[in-house]
């Protein structure tokens, strides 16, 4: 008999982790898909997220700054705020820089991030990273389902909230100089907009949708470590854009679901046929295969499952959709 | 209404501008002419803000504009287009050409989700007026299409509608003939005059002789560098100076 409980258990851990990467996405989207920022350091926002998240809600950590206890919320704000603020820092130093140097910059600061989170043992716990992570409603829901189901609920709330501030956003005169800037920064800067202002501004929301959902997998799994931001991650992201479609916020979404159930059927798929002495090198075979994925759709499908849209303005969507049809 | 005084643009140990002066008076169609590499495209630059000039000053009805960025000369009523034609090739002709007014109110992000309504009635402002200048360049069967679909001619003419809606006093036109086919020129000429009368100053580089000879008065040349003359199209064409910078002296 199958065991029923258990596989919808399992359904809803996939269904949050998905809807966490999706909220990271949409922020990634804001940076490359409407405004042609390459930042390829997005598991340091994310992990700068969940670090701050922890520090803040946790019980006292012996030995180590933080853990200040406070309530889950404020932890969730506090890590938009650090994720924000970082990305400003970042952002003045670096958004000067255009396409490849960019992706090398943020590349650099995720790696740094990564090793101070691995060594910095006063602030982040060091390898072992944080434990303890409060869980939210863990005190008045007992059952683990239950649990899962009502974490599922705020992530999708939250991801729900973050689309449609976000779709009205890009449809507005301000998303609309972040796609000329994408388009052709000097066209965009002789038509009198500074072009490093919108820059800075979507790379910094961006960051800190990054930071939000680095918070929400830190209190959905109750511990993180460094190796949970690898470059890795970032790679997976960016391979969920990319099939999703860049440049549309509900292929970001769709991108990160579809993305993501490939590779945990894969993973699920390789331990099963693989030999358990050879499984630690087959997980490296899931790699392999998200990478053919992002060359066959980048083959077959170069703007991804959802493309760009061509939306001129929000106020005006009725009338473009009566002019296509004459 | 533009004065340059002793403008330099040196790359290296290269003048590609060499101590250029000139005014340009408020109402004229003033051409500006010179063999390939006589440096008509790195003054543009220059005077635009896309690179600063090495040395010499430039003020816009008096006030001082060199060293200011693009935005901020465009944001002073000096626009131009490009050589190249650079519109935005994912986004449709009307948006291309609702990205330029200046100051708008939803390009501040947070005032799209405060005063949603505000911003809207702006966008329905800023609609109807990129329309009226779509119009002007007779493009309005394609204000829907993505700019990326519109062939060399029409790019410039859309360049031209998109920085007449944020109502400059001047306008740099970097060859507006280039590559026209006769009929789209004969039409964006006949929409530089028109604006002219409406009191839009014009200084336009361009090869088309026969073009800048009927339109433009006063005509710049320029060569290596520098400004050989300023006159009327007799006087320019009468000039053996020009005849050697065209020809090289082969003429003398």
């Amino acid at each position: 008999m199958p065991d029923l409980i258990g596989l919808l258990s399992y359904g809803t851990f996939f269904l949050v982790f998905a809807t966490i990467f999706a909220l990271v996405v949409l922020g990634l989207n804001l940076q490359w898909g409407f405004t042609g920022l390459f930042n390829v350091g997005v598991a340091g926002f994310v992990a700068i997220g969940a670090y701050t998240s922890a520090l803040i809600t946790a019980p006292d950590y012996p030995d180590q700054l933080g853990g200040l206890g406070l309530p889950i919320p404020l932890g969730w704000l506090g890590a938009m705020a650090t994720s924000g603020i970082a990305a400003f820092i970042i952002g003045v130093a670096a958004l000067r820089l255009r396409h490849d140097y960019l992706a090398i910059a943020t590349f650099g600061v995720a790696v740094t991030l990564q090793l101070v989170a691995l060594n910095a043992k006063g602030l982040t716990g060091g390898p072992f990273g944080l434990q303890f992570i409060p869980k939210p409603f863990a005190e008045v829901i007992d059952d683990n389902l239950a649990w899962n189901v009502t974490y599922l609920a705020v992530a999708a709330a939250l991801l729900g909230l973050s689309y449609v501030a976000l779709e009205r956003l890009v449809r507005s005169p301000w998303g609309r100089v972040l796609r000329a800037i994408r388009e052709d920064e000097t066209a965009a800067e002789s038509l009198g907009k500074r072009a490093f202002r919108f820059r800075l501004q979507a790379f910094v929301i961006g960051c800190m949708l990054m930071g939000l959902g680095g918070a929400l997998y830190a209190h959905f799994v109750g511990y993180i470590a460094p190796e949970d931001f690898l470059p890795i991650l970032t790679f997976q992201l960016w391979t969920m854009l990319i099939v999703g479609g860049s440049g549309n916020n509900r292929g970001a979404i769709l991108g990160a679901f579809v993305v993501w159930a490939l590779w945990t059927l894969s993973g699920n798929a390789l331990r099963e046929i693989v030999p358990s002495e050879y499984q630690a090198r087959a997980a490296t075979l899931q790699v392999v295969l998200i990478g053919l994925l992002l060359m066959l759709i980048l083959l077959l499908r170069p703007r991804g499952l959802l493309g760009e849209e061509t939306v001129v303005s929000r106020h005006m969507r009725d009338e473009a959709a009566d002019t296509a049809e004459e | 209404m533009l004065a340059a005084q002793s403008i330099t643009k040196t790359f290296g140990g290269n003048h590609a501008v060499n101590e250029v002066s000139f005014v340009i008076e408020e109402g004229t169609i003033t051409g500006l002419i010179g063999p390939n590499g006589a440096g008509k495209t790195t003054l543009f630059n220059c005077l635009a803000g896309l690179f600063p000039p090495s040395s010499g000053s430039l003020s816009l009805g008096g006030e001082r504009i060199d060293g200011l960025s693009p935005d901020r000369i465009f944001a002073k009523g000096l626009a131009r287009t490009f050589q190249i034609p650079r519109p935005f090739p994912e986004m449709t002709v009307l948006e291309n050409v609702m990205v330029a007014p200046l100051r708008q109110r939803g390009e501040r992000f947070w005032a799209n989700w405060l005063t949603p309504g505000r911003v809207a009635a702006e966008e329905r402002r800023l609609a109807e007026a990129a329309r009226h200048w779509i119009d002007f360049v007779g493009l309005s069967r394609l204000t829907h299409q993505p700019a990326r679909v519109l062939s060399g001619g029409q790019r410039k003419l859309l360049e031209l509608a998109r920085v007449l809606v944020a109502e400059p006093r001047l306008i740099l036109l970097d060859e507006p003939g280039a590559g026209v086919n006769p009929t789209l020129l004969d039409a964006i000429v006949d929409r530089i005059v028109t604006l002219n009368r409406q009191g839009v100053t014009f200084l336009i580089i361009e090869h088309n002789m026969d073009l800048v000879m009927n339109l433009c008065s006063p005509i710049m040349v320029m060569a290596q560098g520098r400004l050989l003359m300023t006159g009327t199209a007799q006087e320019v064409r009468g000039d053996p100076r020009v005849i050697e910078a065209y020809l090289g002296g082969a003429v003398a």
